[in-house]
């Protein structure tokens, strides 16, 4: 049975570090089976075709995009949503920073910035803003013009080499 | 002394849900046993349906229903016109799935539902239409002229609306100018592009009898109206949620075919049914913007002074005309900006045309209009040899000229009346924050010495803000001391939460979080039209502070009743109403709404009982049990806010690349309530102005297929394209409302591609270019620089 509308397949994966096993369509999204099969609904869709970024989660701690991927093909792998930054009712540093510059309008494009940012500033920890642009330049937001994300992310690396 | 909570840059209450993916967005909810939709659209510009076959569709396993034309019931009628004009002598509105033609590529044509949105994709692939094709009119000069075949066969026409504008006697003032200038000006098609596209989640509540609908919708009153008069329920039978909505910027402001399919089909099924549109949907389902050409042309005195100015602009409004008129007439009325022009002739047809339908995107009119605008001051400031900066201070209506009438009528149906404003200062302002008289005479020309290409540019613009017909707002101080206020207007992102928020605040001196601000939902707020035309601060905010006041008086008078003073002996402050000079005698505001209730609820309120003064009934006549007010704000006309821009840019001639440099934006909303939020407003208006003037261009081919109708393609400015906005703040009260603030959020939209033609222009002087549309492109700066080529 290679129908890909019936086939389904066991998968087994990580998801902010707890272990997910489940039953699924050969052919379904990563993104919506974050979204509509664990209730993930913090990943957002927003093109489908890879372009936006909205949709960006980590996975293997890379920056990807959930709507390029199918969910069996994170069968094994570790995946970080917006959903685990913060912990209980402590914000993440990224977030906290995101929050203090107005570094966000809508809010549909944020979790995408935040992951692609919590894998920049792991890598690059005392960012210029030209490296924080070209880190998000992978992401659309239609309602800030960028400038508050920017200084939130440079706020953000400011925060967490506090804490380091 | 009273807190300052207004005009404080305050973080947003929204925030932390939104930061933590908390947020809840329409295609975030599902419902138990919810069905999926999904819309089979027209492959063609412009066709006859002969047939559609959807007998293997429907066998899939899986597959619910599919519905044509045929199928729809009520839906049958034709979709509503929402915004009639008297010059729309031709308006033609759509089918919810297309009757018989189809008039754009991305018109709905049928709709599936199935057990999933996968299975709904499955069936419309399996869905066979059989077409006769017919002949696209794409280009709108074409269309125009006779023997041009027809959008719409039955209206004869198509030109759906002739408007003429006429202020003073323009012909005579061009008769006896000194100099008179022509430009044909050309504005490209784009749209709104939120990366939220649309969704609509609906469902029957059988035990409640209530539609229930969740959509992305900038208007859900207007929705749930809609929907109750389109189903005969009564208006509480439906209920329409707008939630956390990812960016609306006009696109999503309609009553759109799927805003009633989904509803309709949660009715038949009974069962809720979601649709969520793929970016693809959006390109060719979601309503575009923008494309006009204009023929302006200036008369002007020796010295540059505005004699008059007359345009004559085909608008492109697209296959449909659902929203009327609204942005050409926008247009037209304010293409005179903040300058004097005694004498306008302003005419235009808005022209039909194979393509998505046209309505308001963010600026909405504007942008085109400023173009036109400034593009005939640098014009005049060139040929005279003037300072383009000089031109323009020598025709601002000058402060002591409000209220200003330009002459003509505007979009809501008042008088285009600016209430307010200080331009001149504005300018000044503008060339002190650029260093403009050192960045002409020193900094420019040492660069452009070492071979580069660089250009100075400004721009001036006024946008009609805070328009009516009304918003309402209900503001009540609970027991627990929380204080609910409910609007009618939905939010896109513009932070009403905070700043509705901070108006309660700063009149009950309460902290910001005990202020609940509900929006969005006609459960909580039933009259209203919602989130558009830069409109909510300056209505709803005013609404919200009138029914603050009210509740505020109401609380004062039962504190005074009380303590036995007069209230003019009360304070407001620290959450509480206390006697001045001695803050023991006196009530938090909990305390206050405890007293209004004459009834002692389990666990609320720590006030004793005790007797009443008065005997009679427990609530006498004029009493009423809670703090509590609805009150409504319609203001006269629009107010008017405006702003300055200026730019460095760069271009490099090899490529045609363009760089801004530098922006700044000097910026007057009246008074501001939260600095923060109205930055960001700018901010991100900016942004799409650069969008449109070098990236956003929807290029339809000949047969009205929209060519890059994907991210890939239609570009969108990222982090690197987008240069460090520089802004200042001018506050010029409004004196129409009882906050005096004006509207922001088109701002930053409206003068951006007249202010980057105005630099390219200057950046390109030694090769005499003159730029004539927007956007331009690569290609385009490469043309202009090579026409020969």
């Amino acid at each position: 049975m290679n129908d890909p509308t019936v086939e389904r397949r066991q998968i087994g994966l990580t998801v902010n570090g707890q272990l997910i096993k489940r039953q699924v369509e050969v052919r379904l999204l990563l993104s919506d089976f974050l979204r509509h099969e664990l209730g993930l609904t913090g990943t957002h869709v927003g093109c489908e075709h890879g372009v936006c970024g909205a949709c960006t989660v980590l996975f293997d701690g890379e920056p990807a995009r959930s709507c390029l991927l199918l969910a069996v093909q994170a069968d094994g792998h570790a995946i970080e949503t917006v959903e685990s930054l913060a912990d209980g009712e402590s914000l993440h540093p990224l977030q906290r920073a995101f929050w203090e510059k107005h570094g966000l309008q809508c809010g549909y494009c944020t979790p995408g910035i935040l992951m692609v940012l919590k894998a920049f500033l792991a890598e690059n920890p005392t960012p210029t803003e030209a490296e924080v642009r070209e880190a998000i330049a992978g992401n659309l937001c239609r309602c800030t013009g960028y400038q508050n994300i920017v200084e939130a992310a440079l706020e953000a690396a400011r925060l967490l080499r506090q804490e380091q | 002394m009273p807190t300052r909570i207004f005009g404080q840059p305050i973080k947003r209450l929204e925030d932390p849900r939104l930061l933590t993916g908390r947020g809840r967005f329409v295609d975030d909810i599902d419902l138990p046993g919810q069905l999926h939709a999904a819309f089979l659209r027209s492959p063609h510009a412009h066709a006859r349906i002969r047939a559609i076959d959807a007998t293997v569709a429907r066998a899939i396993e899986g597959v619910i229903a599919v519905w044509t034309y045929a199928e729809i019931g009520p839906c049958q009628r034709r979709m509503p016109l929402l915004i009639p004009h008297p010059n729309l002598t031709h308006p033609y509105t759509r089918f919810a799935l297309a009757r018989d033609e189809v008039n754009h590529v991305g018109e709905p044509i049928a709709m599936v539902i199935a057990e999933s949105r996968y299975l709904a994709e499955d069936a419309l692939e399996a869905i066979t239409v059989e077409w006769e094709e017919l002949s696209p009119v794409v280009d709108i000069e074409t269309a125009v002229q006779p023997g041009t075949p027809l959008v719409h066969e039955e209206l004869g026409t198509n030109v759906a609306a002739h408007y003429v504008g006429i202020v003073g006697n323009p012909d005579q003032a061009f008769s006896s100018a000194t100099h008179v200038f022509h430009e044909r000006l050309l504005i490209e098609r784009s749209a709104s592009m939120p990366i939220e596209p649309r969704a609509v989640l609906a469902t029957w509540d059988d035990p409640a009898g209530v539609l229930r609908v969740w959509d992305t919708t900038q208007a859900p009153i207007v929705i749930r109206n809609a929907l109750a008069a389109l189903f005969e329920l009564a208006p509480t039978q439906v209920h329409v949620v707008a939630p956390d909505v990812g960016g609306g910027f006009g696109g999503k402001i309609m009553v759109y075919p799927e805003e009633v399919l989904v509803p309709y089909a949660a009715l038949v099924l009974r069962r809720p049914v979601k649709w969520s549109e793929d970016r693809i949907e959006h390109f060719v389902g979601t309503n575009h913007e923008r494309l006009q050409i204009h023929e302006a042309e200036i008369a002007v005195d020796g010295e540059g002074r505005i004699l008059g100015v007359r345009d004559r602009f085909l608008h492109d409004t697209g296959a449909y005309t659902p929203y009327g008129i609204i942005v050409p007439i926008i247009t037209a009325c304010q293409l005179p900006g903040p300058y004097k022009v005694p004498n306008y002739h302003v005419e235009f047809r808005a022209v039909y045309s194979n393509t998505v339908p046209v309505s308001p995107y963010r600026g909405a009119g504007r942008p085109h209009a400023c173009f036109v605008m400034e593009r005939l001051l640098d014009r005049v400031a060139d040929e005279l040899g003037l300072d383009r900066a000089e031109v323009r201070r020598r025709n601002f209506i000058q402060p002591h000229e409000f209220p200003y009438d330009v002459g003509l009528i505007f979009q809501d149906g008042a008088p285009t009346r600016y209430d307010s404003g200080n331009y001149p200062a504005m300018l000044d302002r503008l060339l002190q924050e650029m260093d403009y008289h050192r960045l002409v005479t020193e900094e420019l020309p040492r660069l452009r010495a070492q071979g580069r290409h660089l250009g100075v540019g400004i721009a001036c613009y006024v946008e009609g803000t805070g328009i009516g017909p009304y918003e309402g707002a209900h503001v009540r101080v609970e027991p627990t001391g929380h204080v609910y206020v409910a609007t009618g207007m939905p939010q896109q992102g513009q932070a009403h939460r905070t700043v509705l928020a901070q108006v309660v605040a700063e009149e009950l001196q309460v902290p910001l979080d005990t202020v609940q601000v509900i929006e969005g939902d006609t459960a909580h707020f039933e009259f209203g039209s919602g989130t558009y035309a830069s409109r909510s601060a300056v209505v709803a905010g005013s609404a919200v502070a009138l029914a603050v006041r009210r509740v505020r008086e109401q609380g004062l008078r039962l504190a005074a009743e009380e303590l036995e003073v007069a209230v003019d002996d009360l304070v407001v402050e620290d959450g509480r109403v206390f006697v001045r000079g001695t803050p023991e005698r006196g009530f938090t505001w909990a305390q206050l709404a405890q007293l209004a209730n004459p009834l002692r609820y389990a666990y609320a309120g720590d006030l004793a009982v005790r007797p009443r003064p008065w005997s009679g009934p427990t609530l006498p006549p004029g009493r009423q049990p809670a703090l509590e007010a609805t009150d409504y704000y319609s203001p006269p006309h629009a107010t008017w806010a405006s702003g300055a821009v200026g730019a460095v840019v760069e271009v490099d001639p090899a490529t045609g690349m363009l760089h801004v440099r530098r922006l700044w934006v000097v910026h007057d909303c009246g008074t501001v309530i939260n600095p923060t939020v109205v930055e960001g407003q700018i901010h991100g208006g900016v942004a799409q102005g650069i969008g449109g003037s070098f990236y956003e261009r929807l290029h339809y081919d000949e047969n009205g297929q929209l060519l890059n109708a994907s991210f890939m393609d239609f570009l969108i400015p990222t982090a690197m394209e987008i240069p460090r906005i520089e802004v200042a703040h001018l506050e010029t009260p409004s004196p129409l409302n009882p906050l005096g603030v004006k509207g922001v959020g088109e701002a930053g939209a409206i003068p951006i591609p007249a202010l980057v033609a105005s630099a390219v222009e200057d950046a390109l002087r030694p090769y005499g270019v003159r730029v004539k549309r927007m956007p331009l492109s690569p290609d385009e700066l490469l043309r202009l620089l090579h026409p020969e080529a």
